[in-house]
């Protein structure tokens, strides 16, 4: 594994007055999954296109193994590229549409045979090879366009999106299947998403795209546990975002206020003053006020005025004070109703918070890992 | 087959103004439709049945007159003349076509509206007065002669009208937005990200166009080829006009012979058979301009 595989130095893309990407730097190591991240109009797509070669930066280097193909044509990349919406050929047949990469290096026709038998297989779409495109069911043309983009067996697979267009049930069916088919394949894949939950269940790593700039880049869990922005803290899964006072106390141990209440941390901040707190919805424990509860120390004492089931799971709104908590959870026999009084306890070691500012130094989350917890 | 579709067509406009109760079983709509197939009946049907039924009938009943024409030499010179430069006129109006097309799908908006206003804008002038612009600007005393006589690059006129050249010229000047149109419209459906995502997957800019591209753009094509291979065959107006009576053609044959040689066997004989291929073509290819249904993009 070689950590310069494909180096994006300082890239910048403006349309006009817009800023498509800012400053955007990142290393894709050799054989992962990358998910690129963020909202629509993030600029993942942009930032795909220009490692696709369909677009330049107006700023910046991309190096595949040390080597500037900023301005390399997109045909001299061997980069495979999934568009989204699949972009097949709707002139030529499922095998045409797989045998174009290999037709057009004017491959011998025996090995092209063999080839695309070899990865129509790989995707278990041999039975449709004869197909156009349009009949085609949207899985179909999805592996189909997959099939398309491995055949000439490229350095990098670009993925667009390639489940927006697909139902959720089909979804997870098709995200265990690409993660099978990443590992038996090996090639790097660089996956673009809207949906944070495809890109934690998929991604080696994430890299958190904002407004056309690079939020946070790390593992799902660290990007999950401990998020750099707040942007990071609501995009990635459920969150209870508290304004809080960070303060060290007289051994050396974190707290914070919010709310009247001193909440002990397990985590070591980097400064005091007031900060983010951030506690995900399942790290807080909910005990009805009158049964006994564990973890009295410092417990904070709320009413519940709303409740959502989800089947596995149910959401529960509690109110403390002026301000309101999410809670998740998992399994409850008799589950609170409004206007029931609960005690709420915090896991210290789910505890986050990122400064007022919103701007926490790169180093400052990189060098936690061991709050992953 | 062109009645049904004008009452069914006169049908649908007629239906989407006036939604008017029937009055004593005729409504308005059916009045209108009545109205158009008489116009119909009176100003094509009549005078082309009248033609069809002279070519059988003058000079003597029978079908002579077309044995006499599949032996006629100078019939058929003017119809190998008029297929060459029908076939020269569709080769280029396509060609330009395509490309002019081409530089539309790739313009940006604005240069798009005022490049489509160009295309459009020669349909609204009158073929009399292009074809006399034409005569200005080529005859041998005319504006492109002098200019190149001043600068030296001829030392004697050369005839750009009353031939093969100033004949094809007009026409694939006159047809070029009937080829343009199709061919862009098509075009516009083409999926612009296709050719990138080739080149992406390694082909050339070359294969891309040739293998991605071109193929489908196909259907805008063949119906520009259609259409532009109908009007060729009927041409009258430019031929005449810049063909100065050495290039005649068979529309021109044919009216000479109704007004001049007054040889009105040969005229309804050839114009018979002329409505024959026609429709023939129309008929086996029409379905090429139905564009508008054609395969959707996937
Ligand atoms: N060709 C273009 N011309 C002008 N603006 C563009 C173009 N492509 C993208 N943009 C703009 O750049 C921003 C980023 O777009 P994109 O990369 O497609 O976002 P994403 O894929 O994350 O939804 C958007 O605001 C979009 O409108
Ligand atoms: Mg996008």
């Amino acid at each position: 594994m070689s950590s310069s595989f494909l180096t994006i130095d300082s890239i910048c893309k403006r349309y006009g007055l817009l800023r498509a990407l800012e400053a955007v730097s990142l290393d894709v190591t050799q054989g992962e999954f990358l998910t690129l991240l963020g909202p629509s109009g993030s600029g993942k797509s942009t930032l795909l296109a220009i490692l696709a070669g369909f677009a330049e930066p107006d700023q910046g280097i991309v190096r595949l193994n040390g080597r500037d193909i900023t301005r390399l044509a997109p045909e001299a990349r061997r980069f495979g590229v999934v568009p989204q919406g699949y972009g097949l050929f709707p002139h030529l047949t499922v095998y045409e549409n797989i045998a174009f990469p290999l037709r057009v290096r004017r491959s011998r026709s025996a090995s092209i045979n063999g080839r695309v038998r070899q990865v129509m297989e790989l995707l278990q779409i041999g039975s449709v090879k004869s197909r156009l495109p349009r009949e085609l069911s949207g899985g179909q043309q999805q592996r189909v366009a997959l099939a398309r983009a491995l055949s000439f067996e490229p350095d990098l697979l670009l993925l667009d999106e390639p489940m927006s267009a697909l139902d959720a049930l089909l979804r997870r069916d098709l995200q265990a299947e690409l993660v099978r088919l990443h590992r038996q394949v090996g090639t790097t894949f660089v996956y673009v998403t809207h949906d944070q939950q495809e890109a934690l269940a998929l991604s080696d790593r994430i890299v958190v795209l904002n407004h056309g700039r690079i939020e946070q880049i790390g593992t799902p869990r660290s990007i999950y546990a401990q998020p750099a922005t707040r942007f990071v803290a609501n995009f990635l899964g459920k969150n209870n975002l508290l304004q809080a006072t960070a303060a060290i106390g007289p051994l050396g141990r974190l707290h914070f206020h919010w709310n009247g209440h001193r909440i002990a941390a397990g985590v070591t901040a980097p400064f005091e003053g007031p900060c983010s707190l951030t506690i995900r919805p399942e790290a807080i424990v909910l005990t009805k006020v009158g049964h006994s509860s564990q973890g009295t120390k410092d417990r904070i004492l709320g009413t519940v005025v709303n409740h959502t089931f989800h089947g596995a799971s149910a959401d529960v709104i509690v109110a403390v004070g002026h301000e309101s908590l999410t809670v998740t959870l998992t399994a409850a026999a008799s589950p609170p109703v409004p206007g029931d009084e609960v005690w709420l306890a915090f896991d210290a070691e789910r505890l986050w918070c990122l400064p007022e500012a919103d701007t926490i130094s790169p180093a400052a989350s990189a060098t936690s890992p061991e709050l992953a917890a | 087959m062109i009645l049904p579709s004008a009452i069914a067509l006169g049908r649908e406009f007629a239906g989407a103004r006036f939604q008017i109760a029937p009055v004593r079983g005729l409504s308005v709509q059916d009045g209108l439709v009545i109205g158009s197939v008489l116009v119909l009946i009176a100003c094509y049907l009549l005078p082309l049945g009248a033609v069809v039924a002279l070519s059988f009938l003058v000079p003597v009943p029978g079908i002579g007159n077309y044995w006499s024409i599949f032996q006629n030499a100078t019939v058929h010179a003017v119809v190998g003349k008029t297929l060459w430069i029908s076939s020269l006129t569709v080769g280029l109006t396509l060609l330009l076509g395509y490309i002019t097309a081409y530089a539309l799908v790739q313009a940006g908006p604005v240069a798009r509206k005022l490049m489509l206003a160009g295309v459009l804008l020669p349909l609204w002038i009158s073929v009399l007065v292009r074809n006399y612009a034409w005569i200005a600007l080529l005859s041998p005393g005319g504006i492109v002669n002098s200019i190149l006589i001043r600068w030296g690059w001829l030392d004697q006129p050369v005839s750009l009208v009353r031939n093969s050249f100033g004949v094809v010229l007009g026409m694939v000047h006159y047809m070029l937005p009937y080829a343009i149109l199709p061919i862009y419209a098509q075009m516009a459906r083409i999926d612009s990200t296709l050719p990138h995502l080739a080149r992406s997957l390694g082909a050339s800019p070359r294969q891309a166009f040739i293998r991605v591209f071109l193929p489908l753009s196909r259907p805008g094509l063949a119906a520009a080829a259609f259409l532009t291979s109908i009007m060729s065959l009927g041409f009258y107006l430019t031929p005449a006009m810049l063909g100065g009576g050495k290039t005649v053609m068979v529309a021109e044959f044919i009216s000479i012979q109704v007004t001049e040689t007054l040889r009105w066997d040969i005229a309804t004989t050839l114009s018979t058979l002329l409505l024959l291929v026609t429709g023939a073509l129309v008929w086996r290819f029409s379905h090429l301009l139905e564009l508008a249904t054609a395969k959707p993009k996937t």
